[in-house]
């Protein structure tokens, strides 16, 4: 169990500059999720911790140490690949006990962490097979038995689940979660599906081109999203971005034009809006209300309507607006080329500036209209 | 699928196309062709020396019927006589004279009959000469020369995978400026032919003292750059994850190597094995600079023993070339199957 501290890492690939100094700390105990779109350099970031790569500048620090210059085998971590990379020639037993021999035990010692971990992931029956005679979500379950046997400060999983299929995927997740809070051991883990982010972090670190756009728990990325990137990258389906104009500024409220004459009426967050400035709102799907009377902010047409049972998602697109999603719990039967007359919830209202830095959230921008 | 069903194949349909004449008569000149002299060397091995040099050839081993006959202490042979009256008989000849011939009848011995030379001709009979095998293994050293080859074999094939595998791993799994500059110069060394080095690495083995030593046949040729590309390029299709995953697990570079890379190269190692044996195998003209006291000959220097300045033993050479063919065509028939597996896998996956 350990802390784990990076002080202003960067790596650089040839002319390439894939990791631009990064600052964090994880706590002991702690379950952190990167994630960050494909070439954000999540799995580059996971393997400088591992040791695996070397960093251009910086340090990473592990329990007060300075481990930068220390190589894999000396870091005492373990990592969970996305390939599995089982030993494809070792039985099950040999895969998982491969590590501890090389740690010098006695026969006995890495018997008895074996044979536990088999148990607690239900491999027992397989412990004589060869990883090619295993299902999928078996070969898993023994590349994360690989970990746990060593009793690691840290966990790495690199996109783990990415080769299963959605079914084993969620079962998977949920072994992984209840792993977590069984070894309560430090976690660090790369995906790119902010689902499982959201599900398995105690902490979210979104990564976009080699830089952090924002640390935090998952409900408060996705309520308080520090910028556009974030806010539209977490959640699913993502957040809708409008484009807007402040029109008017009276007292202590801001006028916004969107979608070829809509007018919103906001408050304006700490006086910071000035006439002719573009901003982009932010609303979430799920916080579009379909309304048939009272006050609409926008009509739009349903491009696509796509019935789950349990809720309603509608593709649609008004004058000035491309794409605009809604979803509804329930059955709502509308069809493609219908109109929805929507309603923002004001206290999920996100307003960002020119540059996607957020302004505001929810209630603060939030007056009557 | 049967050899019957396998031989009688067709194109498509059940007709005889042109295709399938033309497959089969190409396929046959090919077996002619590869297995021809393969035959021709099997069946030469069993014949005397005599019937190696008699013209016409023959394709099988013969030899001239000899009968035993009362009062001569030596078989005589038999030919077959055309008499006088036209009439034929089987007659064993005494002794030639001029352009008569004494012969005698086997069953009346006692009567002498001259025959015209252009009378008679000789009756044969197919006849294994089998003391070409065993005469050698009497005269000739053969069991030191086979022991001999047997140890350049195994033990320069153990040293060529050892060594070659551990250049390949450098070369595959390091990542370091300058590697590919490394492989093609290790590549490059296979325009050099061993004609031109033959003196200079003769003067190092004798700087050393091997001279005469089977270790000389062994050393220079350890490192082969066939071999070296051979696994290097296997090494390159195993995934980088199994390595870095052994490294996550505390191994060194030396359990790496053999824990983990040498037994997933196993299918290379495997040609690469087969392929050394029989270049050590057959080696000739290195071991003939090298080797020149007989205790130390391998096996096909042993042979050219039996090729004189003035006079060949055919009959003996051809049959010890037999003898030494028979140990590689037995590791090539069990372990062909690696061959073509091993090669598959080399490339793309």
């Amino acid at each position: 169990m350990a802390q784990l501290a990076l002080k202003a890492v960067t790596k650089t690939f040839g002319p390439l500059q894939v990791i631009h100094g990064i600052d964090l700390d994880v706590r002991d105990g702690e379950f952190v999720v990167f994630v960050g779109p494909s070439g954000c350099g999540k799995s580059t970031l996971l393997r400088l911790i591992a040791g695996l790569e070397q960093p251009s500048s910086g340090q990473i620090v592990i329990d007060g140490q300075d481990v930068t210059r220390v190589p894999a085998s000396d870091r005492g971590l373990a990592m969970v690949f996305q390939s599995y990379a089982l030993y494809p020639h070792m039985s099950v037993y040999k895969n998982m006990a491969f590590g501890l021999e090389n740690m010098g035990l006695p026969r006995a010692e890495v018997e008895l962490r074996v044979t536990r971990a088999a148990a607690t992931l239900r491999l027992t029956d397989y412990l004589d097979r060869k990883p090619k005679a295993l299902s999928g979500g078996q070969r898993q379950r023994v590349a994360i038995g690989r970990a746990i046997v060593r009793d690691p400060k840290i966990f790495l999983f690199d996109e783990p689940l990415s080769n299963l299929d959605a079914e084993l995927r969620v079962a998977m997740r949920k072994e992984i979660a209840s792993l977590h809070a069984a070894i309560s051991g430090t976690i660090i883990y790369v995906t790119h599906d902010q689902v499982e982010a959201m599900t398995l972090a105690s902490r979210i670190v979104v990564l976009r081109a080699g830089r952090i756009e924002q640390v935090g728990a998952p409900l408060d990325l996705y309520n308080r999203p520090d910028n556009l990137f974030v806010a539209t990258f977490i959640g699913s389906p993502r957040m809708n971005a409008i484009s807007a104009q402040v029109v008017a500024i009276d007292g202590g409220d801001a006028a916004l034009a969107f979608a070829e004459g809509q007018t919103l009426l906001l408050g304006n967050p700490g006086g910071r809006l000035a006439a002719g400035d573009a901003v982009t709102i932010g609303i979430r799907p799920e916080h579009c209300d379909v309304v048939d009377t009272g006050a609409v902010d926008l009509a739009v047409r349903i491009d696509l309507a796509e019935q789950l049972g349990g809720e309603t998602f509608f593709y649609c697109s008004a004058p000035g607006i491309a794409e605009l999603t809604v979803q509804e719990s329930g059955q709502l039967l509308r069809a493609r080329g219908d109109t929805l007359k929507l309603r923002f919830r004001r206290d999920h209202l996100h307003l960002f500036d020119a540059n996607g830095q957020a302004l505001a959230h929810g209630a603060a921008a939030a007056i009557a209209s | 699928m049967s050899l019957r069903s396998a031989l009688t194949l067709r194109r498509g349909g059940h007709r005889l196309h042109w295709t399938d004449v033309a497959s089969y008569a190409y396929l046959a000149l090919g077996v002619v062709l590869m297995f021809g002299p393969v035959l021709w060397l099997g069946l030469s091995s069993f014949k005397t020396q005599a019937a190696l040099l008699e013209f016409p050839p023959s394709l099988l081993p013969t030899s001239q019927k000899q009968v035993s006959v009362p009062g001569f202490d030596t078989p005589l042979p038999l030919f077959s006589v055309t008499m006088d009256d036209g009439s034929t008989r089987v007659l064993a000849q005494v002794r030639r004279v001029g352009l008569q011939a004494q012969m005698v009848d086997p069953a009346d011995p006692g009567k002498t009959i001259r025959v015209a030379l252009d009378k008679r001709t000789p009756l044969r009979e197919t006849a294994f000469a089998f003391s070409n095998y065993t005469e050698p293994l009497r005269q000739f050293d053969f069991l030191l020369y086979l022991k001999n080859s047997l140890f350049v074999t195994i033990v320069a094939t153990l040293i060529t995978l050892l060594i070659n595998s551990m250049a390949a791993y450098a070369l595959s799994i390091y990542q370091f400026p300058g590697r590919n500059v490394a492989m093609v110069g290790i590549i490059s060394t296979l325009m050099i032919p061993i004609t031109i080095i033959l003196v200079p690495v003769y003067l190092v083995i004798t700087w050393f003292g091997l001279v005469n030593s089977l270790w000389a046949v062994i050393l220079p040729g350890a490192a082969t750059p066939t071999g070296v590309f051979l696994l290097r390029q296997y090494m390159l299709t195993l995934p980088r994850d199994l390595i870095e995953a052994a490294r996550m697990d505390k191994a060194s570079e030396w359990q790496i190597y053999a824990r983990i890379v040498l037994p997933l190269t196993l299918p290379a190692l495997a040609v690469l094995a087969i392929f050394s044996v029989m270049w050590r195998w057959n080696e000739f003209l290195w071991p003939l600079a090298v080797l020149s006291k007989s205790q130390s000959y391998t096996l096909q220097i042993g042979l050219n023993a039996f090729q004189g300045e003035l006079q060949t033993q055919w009959n003996y050479l051809l049959a010890m070339t037999v003898v030494t063919m028979l140990p590689i065509t037995l590791v090539f028939v069990f372990l062909q199957r690696f061959i073509v597996a091993g090669i598959a896998n080399t490339g793309v996956k």
